[in-house]
């Protein structure tokens, strides 16, 4: 298996799906019309955007009105958060949480900056959010409660509907960043009291450059970016048809192997998971395993240091990643893991591995008898471990 | 991903003098496994006083494991005098470059080699000779100002990312950062010319007074506040500054160092170097 990828990173960044690509190759070649001419050859493209749009609909259950496309989850997450502001202009306070993406971390931290007060949720030490503190943190001042579905570093699952409706009870707009979860875990908006909601196309099996915004029927849009009236005004900008295309053809798709996903996925995490936990001492996963999406894994070594494992996992043609300060070339390790109040001894340490349907069973196999040796290796080199 | 070079990738696959020495002539471990690396080096040496035998433990990233290896490398067989002389650059260089970001890890190995050599030696290793009055500006990882006037010299480091790179200062919760740049204007400017005694004494009363009470507000409280404490600016009569030490400052029995060390200093060093501090009971 020497020259073969394997590749556990599905939460950076996913395979483009072979249907997805020939769903979207003839709007690159044949049908490169603009939707919005008046001639046919381009008008005739308009109608495959329209089945793109239901086909999210479809997956989110939400109604295709509902469904704005943007080019991808930070843009977003950023016109989610600041339509919502420019909704309340008179409420001054923004609840999010600890373990956000730095998409809503760093605009929350931007709108600190401009005179909003941003209360960031802290998490226990298996990553959970306490709705009590979230009752607690919104009042009749909050606009914006932004807290994501599912966490990109360790897969935890945050009780988002339950949240919204707390947001509700004070008035509070509710958007949550869903990039983690859709297409992992079965999602009905149409029960929900969600408002807002983002969707990247890349870790869906779609292309980079797409991304999705959920804008609740009745609720009030300030559009992010200006200009044409594309997107029935809410985002302007030509549509990018072959994404589009492909985004939708990826969230049937999706739908389609929502079972497999949370089944055969979720055993072959569970398997790689259990294996090197059992074969490697002092290692530990880093989340709730009983709320996680099924792809997901965060393992801590103790006394090694994560990006010296990557480089050698690397070596033997193994893609994941680290919470490791060093990978970025940050000096602190995630944000998220010191939220949870990993210590320091494992934070630098750990190793995050998210898996696809495309991963086999002989691909955790390899990296179970990879990484084994690679932790002894780094351990026998590291001056504090002791055997 | 990191642009490390094949010499930095063939030193972090195949590590050099891995392990401990049983009985060392000289032996330190620089750094902590918060700040996310750390260097344990040990040498032994033979009849001509040179490095027999050197072996190193690293806990941290592939430059920090490959500059520590390759250091063992460098020093076998050199006299301690010739060791000593070792610099960062030296290992930057021997491993044909480093990423900017990752310069702190050869900072890590030239100190390991200094600190194991003073071991030897018997004293206590200390990153330059004034470095007990250094005063810690970067709490996250307990960076001194004289370690960085001391870096920024050597180095020729102007801008607050290069102290980041070199020693990590500044790198974490980025408090410091107005801090370091200030210790770096002070250095370089001073060098440019020697102005700062006449433009503080050139200054009018008023001018003063806004300078004091801007370094306590930005400089001297939010270090004070770190331990519980507070301050505030009363007067200025000539050059004596008179404050009122609040908080856990007031109770505390080592005010009169905090006084003299944080708060003169700091108003000496930016506003004027004939400032006196005064408190007021």
């Amino acid at each position: 298996m020497n020259n073969k990828i394997v590749y556990v990173d599905n939460n950076a960044t996913t395979a483009v799906d072979p249907e997805v690509f020939e769903a979207m190759k003839p709007f690159l070649t044949q049908f490169y019309g603009n939707p919005s001419s008046i001639h046919y050859f381009g008008g005739q493209v308009a109608a495959h955007i329209a089945k793109g749009r239901e086909q999210i609909a479809s997956l989110l259950g939400a109604e295709p009105s509902e469904i704005t496309f943007t080019s991808c989850g930070t843009e977003s997450d950023s016109s989610a958060i600041l339509s919502a502001l420019n909704t309340c202009p008179t409420r001054r306070k923004i609840v999010t949480s600890k373990v956000e993406h730095p998409a809503v971390l760093n605009l929350c931290k931007q709108l600190r900056n401009k005179g909003y007060i941003v209360s960031e949720a802290p998490v226990d030490k298996l990553g959970r959010i306490d709705l009590n503190i979230i009752k607690e943190l919104i009042d009749t001042d909050t606009a914006l409660v932004s807290i994501m579905w599912a966490n990109n570093e360790t897969g935890n699952i945050y009780p988002v509907e339950k949240i919204a409706e707390i947001a509700h009870e004070k008035g509070a707009i509710f958007h949550t960043d869903a990039v983690q979860s859709v297409g992992k875990i079965p999602i009905n908006l149409k029960n929900t009291q969600i408002d807002l909601l983002s969707i990247s196309g890349h870790k869906l099996h779609a292309p980079k450059g797409i991304g999705i915004l959920y804008v609740k029927k009745g609720m009030r849009f300030y559009p992010f970016m200006i200009g044409g009236h594309q997107e029935n005004g809410r985002r302007a900008g030509t549509e990018n048809v072959a994404s589009i295309v492909a985004i939708g053809k990826a969230a049937e798709l999706a739908g389609k192997h929502m079972a497999f996903e949370n089944s055969e996925v979720k055993e072959l995490r569970d398997y790689l998971e259990s294996q090197i936990l059992k074969k490697v001492k002092n290692s530990r996963v880093n989340g709730d395993i009983e709320n996680r999406v099924p792809n997901t894994t965060n393992i801590a070594f103790d006394m090694i240091e994560g990006e010296a494992i990557l480089l050698l996992l690397d070596k033997a043609g193994i893609c994941a990643s680290s919470g490791s300060a060093c990978t970025t070339g940050s000096l602190e390790p995630s944000h998220v893991l010191r939220a949870m109040g990993v210590p320091y001894t494992s934070a630098h340490g750990s190793l995050r591995l998210s898996l696809s349907r495309y991963n086999t069973k002989e691909e955790m196999d390899y990296i179970i008898e990879t990484l084994i040796p690679i932790i002894a290796k780094l351990r026998a080199i590291s001056p504090y471990w002791k055997e | 991903m990191w642009n490390y070079t094949e010499k930095v990738m063939d030193h972090f696959l195949n590590p050099r003098n891995v392990g401990d020495i049983e009985k060392p002539d000289g032996e330190a471990t620089v750094g902590n496994i918060s700040c996310g690396d750390a260097l344990k080096l040990s040498f032994k040496l033979d009849s001509n006083g040179k490095i027999a035998e050197v072996k190193f433990k690293t806990f941290g990233c592939g430059s920090a494991i490959a500059s520590s290896s390759i250091l063992t490398e460098m020093v076998k067989g050199k006299t301690l005098e010739d060791a000593e002389k070792i610099t960062n650059k030296d290992i930057v260089d021997a491993l044909g470059g480093l990423p900017e970001e990752k310069i702190h890890c050869s900072v890590m190995g030239m100190e390991a080699l200094q600190a194991a050599i003073a071991n030897y030696r018997g004293v206590e290793y200390v990153q330059d000779e004034d470095d007990h009055h250094g005063r810690v500006v970067c709490h996250c990882f307990g960076v001194t100002d004289s370690k960085i006037r001391k870096l920024a010299k050597d180095n020729n480091i102007k801008s607050v990312e290069g102290i980041t790179n070199y020693c990590k200062a500044g790198g974490a919760c980025g408090r410091c950062k107005n801090d370091i740049k200030e210790i770096l204007d002070g250095i370089w400017k001073s060098e440019v010319n020697s102005e700062k005694s006449d433009s503080s004494s050139s200054m009018t009363f008023t001018q003063k007074v806004i300078k004091i009470q801007s370094v306590i507000d930005g400089e001297i409280r939010p270090m004070l506040e770190r331990d519980g404490g507070n301050i505030e600016f009363i007067d200025l009569k000539g050059d004596i500054v008179v404050v009122k030490l609040k908080g856990r400052c007031a109770m505390c029995p080592s005010a009169s160092v905090t006084l003299r060390n944080s708060v003169e200093g700091k108003l000496k060093e930016i506003v004027s170097p004939d400032l006196k501090v005064e408190e007021l009971k």
